[in-house]
Parts: C-alpha cells; sequence; structure tokens
C-alpha cells in the first residue's frame, strides 16, 4: 500500500495495516533473550539490561532461564572448544523464530584467543548468526545498537517469496549439528553448512 | 625463615636417602630452588610442612615445565698436531642433554608468615617414564593443580586421587602446554595471508576458491 495514502488515512482515523507489518512488528518488539554469558561481555550484557541502558524499551527485557521461552541468543563472550557443543545445543532447544547476536571479539572470530589451541574462533562455524558486534568488550550502546539492528532485519522481513525468514520455509534447518569432542579438535571443525573459509585474495 | 641451604640439610637429615640439589636461578630474584628426589618426594614434603621451624602449610602454586631434549653446541679451542706442528684448533662439541618434565611447587606458610620455598620434581623423561609423585595427599590444595599439569604437561601423579584431565575435554590426546605441541590449523584464514601463514591457508583452500584481485 502507498505510504503517502496510509499517512492520509491515519489522519482520518483509519488505520490500515498489512498482516506482514504486524507480525513483524510482534515479533520485532518481544526479542526474549536466553539469559546466559560466557565471559566479561555477559557484565556488559547485564548492565545493557539494568537501569542505565535499559533493554526494556525494546521489549527484550525479559531474559529467560529456558531455551524453550528464548528467542534470542546473545553468544556472550568467549566460545571455548568444551563450551561450543553446549553452546549449539542450547541454541537447538531454542524454538522458532530464533535470532542469534555474536557480542564481542571472541564470539565473532575467537578474538585475543584466536591462536589458542581452545577457543573456537567464531560461534558462526556452528550456528547462523543475524548480528555480529564488534568490540572487546563492546559497550552496552553497541549491543543496544546490535539490537536495533536485528530489529530492522526482522522489519524488513517479507512472509513470502525466496527471502522469507528461515522458520517459513518448511525445509530449512531449524537444528544444527552439534559438534563431537575429538582427540585433537572438534569434529567436524566447522559446519559446512552455516561455514566455509573465506576466500583467499590475491593470486600469490 | 631458614636459608634453602640450611633447609636442605635438615631434609637430608630428617628424610634418609633424600638426594636434594639447589636449582640456582640467574635472574635478578634469585629465586633458587630445591630439586628432590622422586623417591623421597612425599617425605621430604611431609616434614616440610610439619617441622616447627617450616611450617609451610600452603602450596600456593604448581605448575609443570617442559624440558625438550636439547642440543647445545659448544666452540673449543683443542691442541691438535697440525703437519708436525701443534696448534689450536676451534672444535665444535655437541652435547646432548635428554628431556624431561618438571613440577614446580610454590610452598609458604601461613602460620609462620614466610616463604615462598620452590621444590621441584622431574620425570625420567618425556615420554612414558613420565611420572612423578603427587604431593596431594600433603597439601589437599594441590589437587586441581596437578590436575591441571596432568593435562596441559601430560605429567602422571602416582597418588592422586582423582588424576582426570581438567581443562580440555576427556577425549584429547595431546598436551597442550608441551614445547612440541602443534595446535589444530584452524585460524589462518586471513584475507590476505603471506608467508608461513599462506602456505597453511594454501593447505585449507581449495584451489577453486582462489579469488583473484
Amino acid at each position: 500500500m502507498d505510504e503517502g495514502l496510509k499517512s492520509e488515512l491515519r489522519k482520518q482515523g483509519v488505520f490500515v495495516t498489512t498482516l506482514e507489518e504486524l507480525y513483524n512488528w510482534g515479533r520485532q518488539n518481544s526479542l526474549w533473550p536466553l539469559g546466559f554469558g560466557l565471559a566479561c561481555c555477559a557484565i556488559e550484557m547485564i548492565a545493557a539490561s539494568m537501569a542505565r541502558w535499559d533493554l526494556a524499551r525494546f521489549g527484550a527485557e525479559v531474559f529467560r532461564p529456558s531455551p524453550r521461552q528464548a528467542d534470542l541468543m546473545i553468544v556472550a563472550g568467549t566460545v571455548t572448544k568444551k563450551m561450543a557443543p553446549q553452546v549449539v545445543r542450547l541454541y537447538n532447544q531454542m524454538p522458532e523464530p530464533k535470532y542469534v547476536i555474536a557480542m564481542g571479539a571472541c564470539a565473532i572470530s575467537g578474538g585475543p584467543f584466536k591462536q589458542g589451541y581452545n577457543v573456537l574462533k567464531g560461534i558462526d562455524r556452528y550456528i547462523p548468526v543475524d548480528v555480529h558486534i564488534p568490540g572487546c568488550p563492546p559497550r552496552p550502546e553497541a549491543l543496544l545498537h546490535a539490537f536495533m539492528t536485528l530489529q530492522r532485519q526482522i522489519g524488513e522481513q517479507t512472509l513470502r517469496g525466496a527471502d522469507r525468514p528461515r522458520h517459513l520455509v518448511a525445509e530449512a534447518p531449524s537444528e544444527f549439528p552439534i559438534p563431537q569432542f575429538g582427540a585433537h579438535d572438534l569434529v567436524p571443525p566447522n559446519n559446512p553448512a552455516v561455514w566455509q573459509p573465506p576466500a583467499r585474495v590475491g593470486k600469490n | 625463615m631458614e636459608t634453602l641451604e640450611q633447609i636442605k640439610a635438615r631434609v637430608e637429615a630428617a628424610v634418609p636417602g633424600a638426594k636434594l640439589e639447589i636449582v640456582l636461578n640467574a635472574a635478578p630474584c634469585a629465586q633458587h630452588s630445591l630439586r628432590v628426589d622422586n623417591a623421597n618426594a612425599l617425605a621430604a614434603a611431609r616434614f616440610l610442612r610439619d617441622d616447627p621451624q617450616l611450617r609451610f602449610d600452603y602450596a600456593s602454586n604448581v605448575t609443570g615445565v617442559d624440558w625438550p631434549d636439547a642440543v647445545v653446541q659448544e666452540t673449543k679451542l683443542v691442541k691438535q698436531v697440525v703437519n708436525g706442528v701443534e696448534r689450536d684448533v676451534e672444535r665444535t662439541f655437541e652435547t646432548k642433554t635428554p628431556g624431561c618434565l618438571e613440577v614446580v611447587y610454590h610452598l609458604y606458610s601461613m602460620e609462620l608468615r614466610h616463604g615462598p620455598v620452590i621444590l621441584r620434581l622431574r620425570t625420567n623423561d618425556r615420554a612414558d617414564r613420565n611420572h612423578v609423585p603427587s604431593l596431594t595427599p600433603v597439601w589437599r590444595g594441590a589437587e586441581f593443580q596437578e590436575r591441571e599439569a596432568y593435562d596441559l604437561f601430560g605429567i602422571v601423579f602416582d597418588g592422586h586421587p582423582d588424576l582426570r584431565r581438567i581443562l580440555m575435554w576427556d577425549e584429547f590426546m595431546d598436551f597442550p602446554m608441551r614445547k612440541d605441541y602443534v595446535g589444530p590449523d584452524d585460524y589462518e584464514w586471513e584475507p590476505t595471508p603471506h608467508d608461513e601463514v599462506l602456505v597453511k591457508a594454501k593447505r585449507h583452500q581449495p584451489q577453486a576458491r582462489e579469488v583473484e584481485e
């Protein structure tokens, strides 16, 4: 519907909307995060949820203690290889629609522990991530920005067509394989369906 | 607190057959340590804890050290007869030192407020004779730290009540803090690798994924 016409009608007291807008409006304003943190980024996440930054303004104040009741996983902190299977399992236990924010340098890439043997080099190797936040740790404002980015992403989604959200695609997976503990590393080291090593630039 | 020499003499007097050695630290801190032989380590540790003048009741830190097999090259002047004339000739000697693993205990006395005394135990080698006696029966607080040394260095503590990996998962086979440990090759995918990283990156990436600038 034409935006101008919609605005005119609204002035006359006629509220026009679409099912898509209503659906996305509901989804984007009731993102309930899963209450879990892995390292120091979690402290910033807690700060963001308290009075000063007040995540409640975005409809996300209810940190759920159970993945069954959560919509959003904030991977806040270093994901060690020992912890990675549990993080993927928690993600699998969340019902669709579900979203992931990878918060901080460790969660997006391994951060300062990138060359270590024991830290996963980014949670996006096993589960799809919607928003990445850099920073070590990111300030609460950065988390709020990630929230608003996620809300905008949700608001822009169409419910039909090829680019509809994953939970409306019947054949799209909502669970991802949980890596196993191997003799030298996690097996597999990444989920090829979710993440591939980036292409090398140059011919050298 | 008594000097390290005095402590050494008293331990040797109290524990018959104990062979102690003072390991000198050349650094400015001059924090010398005591190396105890494995057979008498437990008795020596008990003495250090229970002796009324020492009373080392607190093992603040337990850690491991990996000493890989080392070849030290030394150049010396040697007298040699060359063409009937005796001359000084430079020759290189190689000394092979077999590797071992070491455990270091930092001991303090809470009661008498002194310390630290540093205790070292040594394994015979880095492969299968990698055993040392556990001092957890003497200092209960050493339990998790000895497990950590077992996990990361592969030092086996005989007499430990619960020797399992503590940081890595149980299925893990390697000992990551050893000098010859090679970690999983999973972080080299930089956008513009070069040198050693490029060699590794090439191993990871199929040629088809190569993108021209």
